[in-house]
């Protein structure tokens, strides 16, 4: 995995509550066996008409957000299917921070390992930043992990907390299979003594 | 003496395989299922890394999500290029790799979260986990079950464990008996209506009260499969004498000596007196009705006999939602819910595809028609739930009264497959999620119990079951 870098970029605002997983990607895509090329269908039912051409109200397709690169999302976002795909449709589209009040559990774990840093903020600060989003392409806001800081486009600040070994494994592109290898004395020892107390598992 | 634990804090203590100074824990995974769509870029993972499954006896592999349910799918016909690719690469993968296996032509093939507890796989005080969010559907056991995504499908396969930090605990005590009607279906809809979707996110909830112990195991599932629409990473219930008589004899149940040993060591999993919970929440059983959903969000819940909500009954985030609901929907504020003309049923799926489900629908079937015009379609969860429902007579009963009688797969609750809703096209379903498009571009789902499912198929309109018996 990329190390991931302070961002600089579009917010674009969904302010939505409870976006899916089924509308980040609906079912029809998920039978690639790849883990790329999802970009293209990223929401794909609120962002085109059936006949392929686009909705031109969808947020990612007015012309001051289409190189988003953050999103601003209601409550409760990426809730539902546990799909990956959504991560990674996300992730091909563009989009390397998403700003919410709350993210469903599973998406929030599953959007580490692909780059994407979930940032849960109170709704006062989110509706301050719905709004410098809402601005459009000419207000830039700033995400810099490192700090633990976002910048909206007028210089604000708002600090944000986030979990140290997930921060520490994105800021190094670390691999958790790897990491987890380094500690498989402990899983051996583990599995032997769960061998011998519980057999029936 | 040691301080008082939950359920969930003793299922997490007995698995923390190491932890880290912050509190990051490798856990230990006793069961990994996998399914079809999301588990080809995991084993790819392992490929390209040169990695093996750590512990393939753990490991359970079944097709589900994209397989036809048509009685003809034997004919590679039946599926499109892409969904042939994928599980003929779960196939070649599960050979490949040594997991066990339960192909297209097996009969115990079926949902992978009814297969699990019917092959005896599940068993109480296991860590479980799948790469799909009804994983929690095995937390009915006593088992601490969650989805995965596929970046952790992989990290359970390589390491058979799971980067995991502990949730909080949460209580949802359901007092009392239910009224004749009530099912566990309206039970844990009822929950998500109190609670909303995102009320569980950071705990792991623990369902009790009488009303929970009075349920079958089958019933038990149910509830535990929806605590994923409530936002928690997995539901647990206590494994009783219920639980101990379902597992008992399963294929992949211990035996002998083993049973015993288990048994003794299943006993000690409930939560000890004096245990504290982050979060308590009561419901009176007497007090929960037969619900259906009217909007887009499994938190849109209403007793069936309620009228079609306004967006102004809301507050903040959810007006707008709730408007879009609406419109999505094409329902008017102020209509009955019991007016609500529908075109299709569903029953089926990992909430409401077991016998016991299977039985609930049909005792209201039994003798009538469905309404004409109407598409109806049971899909039992497994080959063997089909079987048994054969042999009890109840396929016919479905058959008789109008219902296409289907091979085992999730189906239409989430649509891969071709069992899909046209546009616009209402459906009372059994299933777990009324997003929008989730059962078909633009199709309108209202999710019910098996009965009430069965009693809109007889009126071709939302009913309360109540009324039919």
């Amino acid at each position: 995995m990329e190390k991931y870098e302070k961002l600089t970029g579009i917010a674009a605002p969904m302010p939505l509550v409870n976006i899916d997983t089924d509308m980040i990607i609906p079912k029809v895509f998920l039978k690639s066996i790849a883990r790329t090329g999802f970009g293209k269908n990223l929401f794909d039912e609120m962002r085109f008409n059936r006949d392929g051409t686009e909705i031109p109200d969808f947020v990612l397709n007015k012309p001051q957000y289409r190189d988003a690169s953050i999103l601003i999302a209601g409550d409760n976002f990426g809730c539902g299917s546990s799909r990956e795909h959504a991560p990674w449709a996300i992730a091909d589209f563009g989009i390397k921070c998403i700003i919410s009040t709350s993210f469903a559990d599973i998406f929030f774990n599953n959007s580490f390992k692909n780059g994407i840093l979930p940032i849960v903020m109170p709704q006062e600060v989110v509706d301050v930043l719905m709004q410098d989003a809402e601005k459009g392409a000419n207000a830039r806001m700033t995400v810099d992990l490192e700090s633990q800081i976002v910048t909206t486009s007028d210089g604000e600040e708002f600090s944000f907390e986030v979990d140290a070994f997930k921060k520490h494994c994105l800021l190094n592109g670390l691999d958790d299979i790897g990491l987890t290898y380094q500690k498989i004395d402990a899983i051996d020892a583990f599995e032997a003594e769960q061998a011998a107390k519980a057999p029936w598992l | 003496m040691s301080a008082p634990k939950t359920l969930y804090d003793k299922i997490w203590d007995a698995h923390v395989a190491h932890e880290a100074e912050d509190g990051t824990c490798l856990l230990y995974i006793d069961r990994h299922l996998v399914h079809e769509v999301t588990s080809a870029q995991a084993f790819e993972g392992l490929r390209i890394a040169g990695r093996k499954v750590r512990a393939p006896h753990k490991t359970i592999a079944v097709p589900d999500h994209n397989v036809p349910t048509t009685l003809d799918r034997a004919d590679p016909a039946t599926m499109t290029e892409e969904s042939r690719i994928q599980v003929n690469a779960l196939d070649t993968n599960a050979k490949e790799f040594g997991v066990h296996y339960y192909p297209v032509s097996d009969v115990r093939q079926g949902i992978v979260h009814i297969v699990g507890p019917e092959q005896g796989w599940t068993l109480p005080g296991m860590t479980v986990v799948c790469g799909d969010s009804h994983t929690a559907t095995h937390g009915a056991f006593g088992a601490l079950a969650h989805g995965i995504g596929t970046s952790e499908v992989e990290h359970v396969l390589a390491t058979q464990t799971l980067i995991q930090k502990k949730s909080k605990n949460m209580k949802v005590e359901i007092t009392g008996k239910l009224k004749p009607g009530v099912t566990a279906k309206d039970i844990t809809l009822a929950v998500i209506g109190e609670t909303g979707t995102a009320g569980g996110t950071g705990y792991v909830i623990e369902y009790c009260g009488e009303a929970i112990r009075d349920l079958s195991m089958e019933g038990r599932m149910t509830v535990c499969n929806m605590a994923i629409e409530g936002g928690a990473r997995a539901g647990l219930i206590a494994p009783d004498e219920t639980t101990f008589a379902y597992c008992k004899g399963r294929p992949n149940a211990p035996k002998g000596a083993d049973w015993d040993a288990a048994l003794e060591n299943w006993k000690t999993l409930y939560t000890d007196e004096g245990a504290e919970f982050d979060l308590v929440v009561t419901l009176k059983g007497e007090d929960i009705q037969p619900v259906v959903t009217w909007g887009t969000s499994p938190e849109d819940v209403l007793p069936i006999t309620a009228t079609v909500p306004s967006a102004d009954d809301f507050e903040g985030g959810k007006v707008a939602a709730a408007q879009r609901s609406l419109d999505y929907m094409g329902l008017t504020p102020g209509q009955k819910l019991t007016d609500i003309a529908i075109d299709t049923v569903f029953i089926g799926s990992c909430t409401n595809g077991r016998i016991e489900d299977l039985r609930a629908a049909a005792e209201i079937l039994k003798g009538k028609k469905i309404k004409d015009g109407l598409r109806a379609m049971v899909v039992p969860g497994s080959g063997l739930v089909r079987a048994q429902a054969e042999e009890e007579g109840l396929a016919d009963i479905f058959k008789d009264a109008g219902f296409e009688w289907r091979m085992a797969g999730c189906s239409m609750c989430l649509a891969m497959n071709p069992d899909q809703l046209a546009e616009h096209e209402r459906c009372a379903s059994t299933s777990n999620r009324n997003f929008e498009g989730r059962q078909g571009y633009k199709g309108r789902t209202h999710l019910v119990s098996p009965a009430m499912a069965a009693a809109a198929a007889i009126t071709g309109k939302l009913t309360d079951v109540r009324t039919l018996t």
